[in-house]
């Protein structure tokens, strides 16, 4: 008998450990897959696999970065001295152009001769800039190929353009992104603390308790409404209201994600702040009463001040919530992909590019490689809010 | 002359009859001590003269409660202003997770005194007076949090003494303390009488002898017996308080 009870023990311990250890490997596994394929993109050739940019042998440029490339088949940049070549006009060549140079009976029916003719095209163009196939190369091509320079962190982080499937080349900078989540979630907290937390103080501290037991469910019931939902009503409800109210010709705006994101992230802020105000010591309350003070000044005075921390806590988690939310913010923000200088302009978010884009991206290419780059950037978000919660945790406690 | 009366007081909470019609007045400059076992109502009692006992839902008094000549429980009578003439000092320490000053200066912020010299002056004056001053002057931004239990009880008569109430009411203020802090704080209460009313509670019944001027002795809500404590440690009146006092139960 004692000993099957040891072995129950065992076993219970055995499973507990094994469960510990499954979910912190997931963990690290998920965060490892993440950033090998975030980073990915930083390694690899902003052009897509396959296709190259060649230039005359006779060129002495060696090397271009995408916003040089960019500029010219934009053709802003006309002449190669502007990158440092000799002073020649740019040809622009890609291979919708071949037609109008060869028609279809010199390439043939297959296309069986259109290396030769890129070649001479070359030979006859000192000027020329193509961007092809590197298939469609002849073997001794007379040209060489130009280096373009790798994707930086900074481009990336900084760059105000992100445009993943333009050609020759795309650009991947995710600037709106970060200014149009921060200023999401700052709108949908600026109207969520205050709201929040006054309703927690209601609860806790002014409501009978049948108004309490009566709102307690339904602020749990918000909590559990999925996230679609919520988009559905914003687009339906709030969308409209915000066209409304401030005569825009499209109510899909950074105010709509923020109004949607500010109820979604209500029950987190009113639960926990409510938790944190019930911690407060009747004694406390007792005192300052005794001593003549009002409900309200005990509220302000010893209340609140004594659930400081846990009030901090929910905001914080309150964000957490807020800036890694996708669907309803997809829904309701306009997914505009220009920086957002106002609340009432359209705007995306991170975590809405992410879920409307990867479906879409090629697997292992590099669109797909910076939608994880930009899953690391709203990591690294989460992890600033997360470590924030520690930190004020562990102040409190020292105080 | 009269400082504090309860007249016909009767309690309920919700259909308990827990003070049963009580009629007991305290002198000024006195010291009251109430004692009995367990339940007996004393705290109730007590908390009747600053309407503590309103923050409870099912509370309903019956009869008066009477300071300085006023009807507390009057329907135009003002809690917080009440209060503010009354100080309390509850069982186990609990002071604010302030500084000492602002424990101290709290029951002046609340009624609007902010002025610094005021402040300090009080703050000083009433840690005097709670014979706290000599320990903590050098300290007053410290945490009150940080200090002993038996100063941090000390730190709340001051903060009680702060506002200069008439009447000061104290449930079992030195149970929770050991021996030398129960003793100076027995001392402190010798001195506040010259100034104030105290009521008492009190389960130690050689304290209650050694501090108090008239003792209550109190009985499954009834008051038994009310007099000189002389007279009611040596020669009771009532069978009950005698049995009680020479702890043949509670
Ligand atoms: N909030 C309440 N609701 C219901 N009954 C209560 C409440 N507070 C006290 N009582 C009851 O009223 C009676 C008197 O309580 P009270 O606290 O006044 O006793 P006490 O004499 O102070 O006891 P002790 O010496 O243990 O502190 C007790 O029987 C208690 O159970
Ligand atoms: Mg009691």
């Amino acid at each position: 008998m004692k000993k099957f009870k040891k072995l129950v023990e065992y076993f219970v311990e055995a499973v507990l450990f094994s469960s510990s250890t499954i979910t912190s490997l997931t963990v690290i596994l998920i965060v490892i897959f993440l950033f090998r394929e975030g980073i990915g993109m930083f390694n690899s050739s902003p052009l897509e696999q396959n296709f190259v940019i060649v230039v005359s042998q006779k060129n002495p440029v060696q090397e271009l970065n995408a916003t040089q490339i960019k500029a010219i088949f934009n053709q802003d940049i006309v002449n190669w001295s502007a990158v440092g070549g000799a002073k020649d006009s740019i040809i622009l060549f890609t291979t919708n152009d071949i037609t109008n140079y060869y028609s279809e009976e010199e390439l043939g029916s297959s296309l069986e001769n259109l290396p030769a003719k890129l070649n001479d095209f070359i030979l006859e163009n000192p000027g020329a800039i193509m961007y092809i196939s590197s298939k469609s190369l002849p073997p001794n091509f007379a040209g060489h190929k130009l280096a373009v320079k790798k994707i930086g962190v900074a481009d990336f982080v900084f760059g105000e353009q992100w445009y993943p499937t333009s050609e020759p080349i795309p650009s991947y900078g995710i600037w709106p992104m970060i200014i149009g989540t921060l200023m999401v979630t700052l709108g949908a907290l600026l109207f969520a603390i205050p709201l929040g937390i006054a309703t927690a103080i209601f609860m806790a501290e002014v409501a009978s308790m049948r108004i309490r037991n009566l709102l307690k469910p339904i602020i749990e019931l918000l909590a559990g409404i999925p996230s679609v939902v919520f988009g559905f009503f914003g687009l339906i409800i709030i969308v409209p209201l915000v066209q409304k109210t401030f005569g825009l010709v499209v109510g899909e705006t950074v105010l709509a994600g923020s109004i949607v994101l500010g109820i979604m992230a209500l029950p987190t802020i009113i639960t926990i702040t409510e938790d944190a105000l019930r911690t407060t010591p009747q004694a406390l309350k007792e005192a300052s009463l005794a001593l003549g003070a009002t409900r309200w000044q005990t509220l302000v005075r010893v209340v609140v001040p004594y659930a400081k921390s846990g009030i901090s806590t929910a905001i914080i988690l309150g964000i957490g919530r807020a800036i890694g939310e996708t669907m309803a913010v997809l829904m309701v923000t306009g997914n505009s992909s220009n920086i957002p200088h106002s609340f009432l302009v359209p705007a995306r978010t991170i975590p809405a590019t992410i879920a409307a884009e990867l479906g879409e991206a090629p697997y292992g290419g590099l669109h797909f490689k910076a939608l994880f780059a930009l899953g690391i950037v709203l990591f690294i978000f989460t992890i600033i809010v997360n470590s924030s919660v520690e930190f004020i945790k562990n102040r409190s406690r020292r105080a | 002359m009269i400082q504090a009366e309860a007249k016909n007081a009767n309690v309920w909470y919700g259909d308990f009859h827990a003070l049963k019609n009580v009629n007991m007045s305290f002198e000024p400059s006195s010291v009251t001590a109430l004692i009995g076992p367990s339940g007996c109502g004393k705290s109730t009692f007590l908390r009747l003269f600053n309407r503590m006992n309103d923050l409870i839902s099912n509370f309903k008094l019956e009869g008066s409660i009477t300071v300085d000549g006023q009807n507390i429980y009057a329907k135009d009578a003002k809690i917080d202003e009440i209060r503010k003439t009354i100080g309390m000092v509850f069982q186990k320490p609990n002071p604010f997770p302030k500084s000492i000053y602002e424990n101290v200066a709290y029951g002046l912020r609340v009624n609007g005194i902010n002025d610094r010299r005021t402040l300090d002056e009080v703050v000083e004056r009433s840690l005097k007076q709670a014979a706290l001053w000599e320990e903590v002057k050098d300290n007053l931004k410290k945490s009150a949090m940080a200090i002993s239990g038996g100063q941090q009880q000390r730190l709340c008569i001051a903060r009680a003494l702060a506002v200069e109430p008439k009447l000061i009411l104290m449930d079992e203020p030195a149970s929770a303390l050991d021996p030398i802090s129960t003793a100076k704080i027995e001392e402190l209460i010798f001195e506040l009488k010259k100034s104030f009313t105290i009521i008492i509670v009190t389960h130690n019944l050689q304290q209650a002898g050694r501090i108090s001027d008239y003792t209550g002795f109190f009985y499954l809500g009834d008051l038994i017996e009310h007099d000189h404590t002389q007279k009611m440690f040596l020669n009771p009146a009532q069978e009950r308080t005698q049995n009680y006092i020479t702890g043949r139960f509670g």
